[in-house]
C-alpha cells in the first residue's frame, strides 16, 4: 500500500492554468478504504483520465462503477471531483453533500463543499462546511488553511461594505485548496495497517502542521515508560541542555528558512513521516519552507526524556506560524546522539 | 496574532476612554440603551477580554440590528482577518482610503466615547434655564462629542429622554460664513419641516430646518443658511462625525424618533461645541437670579423710571436699528407722554448661549398697555452678563 503511494507522482492538475482559484494538491491516491483491487483500478483509471484533462471520460468511467456501486465513497468522492473539474458546481455540491451526510466523519467532502461555496462566494457556507470537516478531524491542516482563507475573504468582503470599495479584483485568487483524495480519516481501515509507516492519512502538509493524524501511528519506537533506568540523573540534565540548545538552533534555521541547516538537524537514520524517500521528503521540506512569506517556529515548555545516553525524547509544544497558517501543537522529536551531536531520527505530533 | 489586533483594539478604547476622562465620566442607568452603542461597546469588551469569537458574534448580531452599519463591517472585517493572519490596526484594508478608514476610527470613538461617559445623573445642560410650558422638549447638540440630547419639559425642569450620534460640518463647528462647510454654535428653534418626499435620498427620512442665522449671529456678521437636522442616505446607516456642509444629521432611525417630538417653530435646538453641565442646585441658582433681572427690568418699565429701565441695557446694546444712545432719547421721549404702563411677560423662555460669553436668549409674550399705546407681541431679547450684572444687549419682535 505505501509502495503504491510513493510511486505515485506528484502532479498538478492540468486546470491549475485555467482556474487559478483552484489550486490543486498532488494526487496521490492512497485507496486504503478499498477492499477490492478492480474498484482500484477503475477509480485509478478513471482518476488518471482526470488528471490527463478528460473530465467527461472520467466521468462516464466513474458513473459505470458508481452504477453496480452506488453508495461507494470513494467513487462518489471521485465524481464530486470530476465535476468540479467541469465546473459544474451544482451538481458537485450536491455529490459532496451527500457524502457529508453519509460519511459525516469524512473531512474531504466537507473541506471539498467549502471549496466550491467559496468559489460561488458563499463564504458563510464554506466557513460551516470546514468547520465541519475540522470538527472531524481537529488537525486537518488543509480545512484549517482553507478556512484562514475563507476569513480572509470574508473580512475582505466586510471591508468592503465598511469603506464602500471593490475589492474583489484585488482579491480575486482564492487560496483554497481542493483535496483530491479521499483517505477516509478517522474510519477503520478494512486492512491492516503494514509496518512500522502505516499512513492513516494523506499527507499534503509537513507533519508540523497536521498534529494528530499521526498519533495513531505512533511508531513503537517512542516508548517513555522504557527508558533506561541507568541514564541517570546528570545525563538527563546533560541532555537536557544540548537538546534544548539543538532544538532552538534547529528551529531558529527553520525561522531563517535556512533549509540547508534546518536539514542538517535530521538523523542519517531519519524516519520519514510517511515513509517516503528520504530525498522525497527533503524536496518537500524544501519547497514548502521556500514558499514566500516569513516563518516563525518557537518551542514552549520542553521536556526531555533520555532512554539511553545516545537517545532521547523530546515533548514540548510547538508554535508555528507562517503566512497561511499558525499552528500550536504538541510535538514529540525523538533524538540520537552521533558523534557528540544530537539529530532528530523521528519527529510527530503527540503528547 | 490576534494580540496585535487586540491591541490595536486596546488603543482604540483607550482612546475612547482618554477623551472620556473628565468630571462627567460616569454611567447612568438612567439613560436609554437605544442606539447601536450599546452592542457596540459589547462588541469592543469582548475584544477586550480577547474573546474574539464572542466578538464576532457580538458584532453579526449587531449588524442585524443596524444593516449598513459601515463601522460594524470594519469590525468584523478585523475580527475575520485576525483569524487567519496577524492585523496591525482597526480597518487591516489593503489600500484602503485613508479618509474613510480615519472616518469609521472617529466614529467607534465617538460612539464610545458618548457610551462610556453619559451624562451623570440630576445634572441638566446649563443651556436650558428655562422653558415655557408650551415647549415639550429641548435639543441640545454637543459637537466635539457628535451628540444630540434630548430632554422633556417636565414642569419646566429638563428631564433627560435619549440622546443620538449625530454628524456635523467638515470643518467642524463655529459658523461664520456662507459655505464655509461649519456647523452653526448658538440657541436655535426648528422652524420647518420638509417631507422625505420633497427631499432626496441623500436627507435620508426627512429634514428640519432651524433658525440659523439668529439675531446675534447676524449682529456678528455671520451668514449663510439651510441648516439643517436631517437623516441619511439609505447606503449607510450612518455618516462620519465630520460629514455634512453645516447640517446636524442623525441616522433614520434616530431622525423619526426624534421628529415624533419635534414643533415647528417652538422646539429649541441648542448646538454647543461643549455642552456644560450643572446639578439641578446650580441651575435652579442661575435661573432665579436672571428671572429676578428680567422681572426688575419689567417692573422699572411699569415704574416709568426712564434711567431706571436704560439701566438693564447694555453699552453694547442694538436693537430695532438703534444703538444705545438712539435707544435710550426714544425711551425718554416717549416716557414724557405716559401717566401709566402695564407690561407683563409670559411663556418665558430662557436658553443660555453656549461659548465663553456669558448671555443668554430670552423669548416671551409680551401684553404692553399704557395710557396711549397698547400691544401684544412676541418679544426676544438677548442678555448679556456685564460685569457681574445681566444687561440686554439686543431687544426685538421676534
Amino acid at each position: 500500500m505505501s509502495f503504491f503511494r510513493r510511486s505515485l507522482p506528484r502532479i498538478h492538475s492540468p486546470c491549475r492554468a485555467t482556474k487559478p482559484g483552484l489550486a490543486l494538491f498532488a494526487a496521490a491516491l492512497l485507496l486504503s478504504v478499498l477492499a477490492l483491487p478492480v474498484r482500484a483500478d477503475v477509480l485509478q483509471d478513471a482518476s488518471k483520465l482526470l488528471k490527463q484533462g478528460q473530465a467527461a471520460q472520467a466521468l462516464e468511467k466513474t458513473e459505470q462503477y458508481l452504477a453496480t456501486k452506488p453508495k461507494d465513497a470513494q467513487g462518489r468522492f471521485l465524481k464530486g471531483l470530476i465535476l468540479t473539474e467541469m465546473n459544474r458546481g451544482q451538481d458537485a455540491i450536491v455529490v459532496f453533500t451527500k457524502l457529508t451526510e453519509d460519511y459525516p466523519e469524512l473531512p474531504e467532502p466537507y473541506n471539498n463543499l467549502a471549496v466550491i461555496y467559496a468559489q460561488q462566494k458563499q463564504y458563510d457556507k464554506a466557513k460551516q462546511a470546514l468547520e465541519m470537516a475540522i470538527r472531524t478531524h481537529p488537525s486537518y491542516a488543509t480545512a484549517h488553511e482553507n478556512l484562514g482563507d475563507i476569513y480572509a475573504r470574508m473580512a475582505s468582503q466586510a471591508y468592503d461594505k465598511a469603506l464602500q470599495i471593490d475589492s474583489s479584483n484585488a482579491s480575486a485568487q482564492t487560496k483554497l485548496s481542493m483535496i483530491r483524495e479521499l483517505m477516509g480519516s478517522g474510519r477503520p481501515t478494512s486492512k491492516p495497517a503494514i509496518g512500522p509507516v502505516a499512513v492513516v492519512q494523506p499527507q499534503t502538509k509537513p507533519v508540523e502542521e497536521k498534529p494528530a493524524e499521526v498519533k495513531p501511528v505512533a511508531a513503537p519506537v517512542v516508548a517513555p515508560t522504557t527508558a533506561d533506568p541507568k541514564a541517570g540523573d546528570s545525563k538527563v540534565a546533560d541532555a537536557s541542555g544540548e537538546i534544548a540548545k539543538t532544538l532552538d538552533a534547529w528551529a531558529a534555521a527553520w525561522s531563517k528558512k535556512n533549509v540547508k541547516a534546518y536539514l542538517a538537524y535530521y538523523a542519517r537514520d531519519f524516519q520519514t513521516p510517511r515513509g517516503e524517500s528520504r530525498a522525497t521528503w527533503e524536496g518537500e521540506r524544501a519547497k514548502r519552507i521556500n514558499k514566500p512569506g516569513s516563518i516563525q517556529v518557537s518551542i514552549e515548555g520542553l521536556r526531555v526524556t533520555a532512554e539511553t545516553a545516545d537517545r532521547a525524547v523530546a515533548r514540548y509544544r510547538q508554535h508555528y506560524r507562517s503566512a497561511s497558517l499558525k499552528t500550536s501543537s504538541n510535538k514529540v522529536l525523538v533524538m540520537t546522539r552521533h558523534d557528540g551531536k544530537w539529530l532528530i531520527q523521528q519527529e510527530r505530533v503527540g503528547k | 496574532m490576534t494580540t496585535l489586533a487586540h491591541s490595536a483594539v486596546r488603543l482604540l478604547v483607550a482612546a475612547a476612554v482618554w477623551l472620556a476622562c473628565g468630571p462627567l465620566a460616569a454611567a447612568d442607568a438612567r439613560y436609554s440603551e437605544a442606539g447601536p452603542e450599546s452592542l457596540l461597546a459589547r462588541v469592543f469588551e469582548q475584544i477586550e477580554q480577547n474573546r474574539l469569537d464572542t466578538a464576532l458574534l457580538q458584532v453579526e448580531a449587531l449588524i442585524k440590528a443596524y444593516p449598513n452599519f459601515r463601522l460594524a463591517y470594519l469590525i468584523k472585517g478585523d475580527l475575520l482577518l485576525s483569524r487567519s493572519g496577524p492585523i496591525k490596526t482597526i480597518g487591516n484594508v489593503a489600500n484602503a482610503p485613508a479618509d474613510k478608514l480615519a472616518d469609521l476610527r472617529a466614529e467607534a470613538i465617538a460612539r464610545l466615547n458618548a457610551y462610556h461617559s453619559k451624562p451623570p445623573a440630576n445634572f441638566v445642560p446649563r443651556y436650558l434655564l428655562q422653558m415655557p410650558p408650551d415647549q415639550k422638549y429641548a435639543v441640545v447638540v454637543d459637537t466635539k462629542k457628535s451628540r444630540l440630547y434630548l430632554y422633556q419639559n417636565e414642569k419646566g425642569t429638563p428631564r433627560f429622554v435619549a440622546d443620538y450620534y449625530v454628524s456635523q460640518g467638515k470643518l467642524g463647528a463655529d459658523k461664520t460664513r456662507e459655505g464655509d462647510r461649519r456647523t452653526p454654535v448658538g440657541v436655535y428653534h426648528v422652524t420647518g419641516s420638509l417631507s422625505r418626499a420633497k427631499l432626496g435620498d441623500f436627507y435620508g427620512s426627512g429634514a428640519y430646518p432651524i433658525s440659523y442665522p439668529n439675531e446675534w449671529d447676524k449682529r456678528n456678521g455671520r451668514n449663510g443658511h439651510g441648516i439643517w437636522l436631517h437623516g441619511t442616505p439609505s447606503d449607510t446607516f450612518s455618516r462620519p462625525p465630520l460629514a455634512s456642509d453645516g447640517c446636524v444629521v442623525l441616522a433614520n432611525p434616530d431622525l423619526d424618533a426624534l421628529a415624533k417630538t419635534l414643533q415647528i417653530g417652538l422646539t429649541p435646538v441648542i448646538i454647543s461645541n461643549s455642552v456644560e453641565w450643572l446639578s439641578l442646585d446650580d441651575w435652579q441658582a442661575e435661573r432665579e437670579s436672571l428671572k429676578k433681572e428680567i422681572e426688575q427690568w419689567r417692573a422699572d418699565w411699569e415704574s416709568r423710571d426712564v434711567e431706571r429701565y436704560l439701566g438693564h441695557y447694555s453699552k453694547k446694546f442694538l436693537g430695532d436699528g438703534m444703538d444705545l444712545d438712539r435707544w435710550s432719547a426714544r425711551k425718554r421721549q416717549v416716557a414724557s407722554g405716559k401717566s401709566w404702563i402695564k407690561v407683563s411677560a409670559d411663556n418665558v423662555s430662557m436658553f443660555r448661549n453656549p461659548g465663553k460669553e456669558e448671555m443668554v436668549v430670552v423669548t416671551f409674550d409680551q401684553d404692553y398697555r399704557s395710557n396711549n399705546l397698547a400691544n401684544v407681541m412676541k418679544k426676544r431679547q438677548y442678555w448679556l452678563k456685564e460685569s457681574g450684572r445681566w444687561k440686554i444687549a439686543y431687544e426685538g419682535a421676534t
